[in-house]
């Protein structure tokens, strides 16, 4: 069980930098501004995650 | 790509990293800061941990104090901080631990039960992440909390929490709640874990008598009230009509449900010899229709909004323009505390607990709660002991 919780979750932290990624390359591709605002803010929380914050 | 739009995503970048990194630094000093606890040298400190293995070294890995008595007699267990974002609870015991002396028996408190739902707060709640007590030297800060353990201790969650071992399927967020894992798993996750740690302390130090320290939104039925497991309810009941009578406060009784598995005052009286109380306090910051969820509203409990929800029939409790200051939160706690050992030695006169110098109800409120923590800048380095 604890050796399963932790697979879950490393797995997870994986997803999230993933997701992340993808955000990036959102950002760096758009070219409305504010579809760059939105990324930006979609992306604080997944930083904060990964950053072991909150 | 335009400069144009590069020196824009730039600047937007760095607006939204300046944010990240403020958030952050905020998150990491509230994970991390660290509470004083002033002991005597009459109490022992050991570790959550000394009871079982599986929680050594981990987040939950919490304070245990111990304080025995001269003659022998019977054992109570105080849990503060099993919901760390109902902090009268936690309050309550720290006025144990600071100032408790124990006669007779034995008094083994708690402070942060789920230390891990101490490090963190509700996310998107807007909480406060600490809160000062006002006291003679100053003040003294704690760490506002939150119902569940820190998602960073223990995640995912999964879809739907089965309740380990009655099967029941409760709401997925509450695999987190530590009043929703009695009595636990060896096994399991983080809060499951930390509950089985309890049952075998409980089972260790031979405790007869568990009380876990709540606080309720007034918009909640189960508030002001001792929840007793039924090896409990003439004890509480006993309880409930002492302080009704002496201490001019009312706090009713309610029979724990048989058949709502994971809280305290159900498991623990199922899966141990020892008798199971749950008291609730009201704390208007919890309600839905509360104000500014600041640390003013936190510590004096007065809202508009919470009166207003009053005047149309929402509350289980009285609200007015007065509030339910923290003082009165805590002096509710203790000395329902106080009382359950007084009535207890009635019913139990071969197996006494008899403890003394811990402030009552009406000594809470005139003196504060400040009044009775202890300045750990005037102590001694060997009786402070952190968080
Ligand atoms: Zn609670």
């Amino acid at each position: 069980m604890d050796i399963l919780n932790t697979i879950i979750s490393a797995i997870y932290y994986l997803f999230i930098a993933f997701i992340s990624v993808l955000i990036i390359y959102n950002l760096i591709k758009t070219k409305d501004w504010k579809k760059e605002v939105i990324y930006i803010v979609i992306l604080m929380p997944f930083l904060l995650r990964l950053f072991f914050l909150k | 790509m335009k400069t144009k739009s590069i020196i824009r995503k730039v600047l937007l970048s760095t607006a939204g990293l300046v944010i990240v990194v403020f958030a952050g630094i905020e998150f990491y000093q509230h994970r991390h800061y660290k509470e004083t606890v002033v002991i005597g040298d009459w109490v022992e400190v050991k570790k959550l941990g000394d009871y079982f293995e599986g929680i050594q070294g981990s987040v939950n890995d919490c304070n245990v104090f111990i304080i025995e008595g001269d003659e022998p007699g019977a054992t109570s267990l105080i849990l503060g901080g099993s919901h760390p974002e109902e902090p009268a609870g936690r309050l309550a015991a720290w006025l144990m631990v600071e100032n408790a002396r124990i006669q007779t028996g034995k008094l083994i408190v708690v402070l942060s039960a789920n230390r891990s739902g101490t490090t963190v707060t509700r996310p998107s709640g807007a909480y406060p992440t600490k809160y000062t007590i006002p006291t003679s030297w100053g003040g003294q800060t704690f760490r506002m909390g939150d119902r569940w353990s820190n998602p960073l201790d223990q995640w995912p969650d999964p879809e739907v929490y089965i309740h380990c071992p009655s099967g029941q399927n409760l709401a997925y967020v509450d695999i987190r709640n530590l009043n929703r894992t009695w009595p636990g798993r060896a096994n399991g996750t983080l809060t499951e874990k930390t509950c089985y740690a309890y049952m075998q302390l409980i089972e260790k130090e031979k405790v007869d008598l568990v009380i876990d320290m709540h606080e309720a939104e007034l918009q909640y039925p189960v508030i002001n009230t001792i929840v007793a497991h039924e090896n409990g309810q003439e004890l509480a009941t006993l309880v409930s009509m002492m302080l009704t009578d002496f201490e001019g406060f009312s706090i009713g009784t309610e029979f724990s449900p048989k058949n709502l598995h994971g809280l305290s005052h159900r498991e623990i009286g199922d899966h141990s010899d020892a008798v199971s109380l749950l008291f609730e306090a009201p704390e208007p910051f919890l309600d839905a229709t509360r104000g500014i969820t600041g640390e003013k509203q936190l510590l004096e409990g007065k809202d508009e909004f919470v009166i207003k929800a009053g005047e149309h029939g929402l509350l289980f409790a009285p609200m007015d323009e007065n509030g339910w200051p923290i003082d009165v939160r805590v002096g509710r706690h203790t000395s329902t505390i106080l009382q359950t050992f007084e009535s207890w030695n009635e019913y139990y006169p071969e197996k006494l607990i008899v403890c003394f110098d811990v402030p009552r109800y009406a000594e809470v409120i005139k003196n504060g709660i400040g009044f009775y923590l202890k300045n750990h800048e005037e102590a001694d380095n060997k009786t402070i002991v952190f968080e």
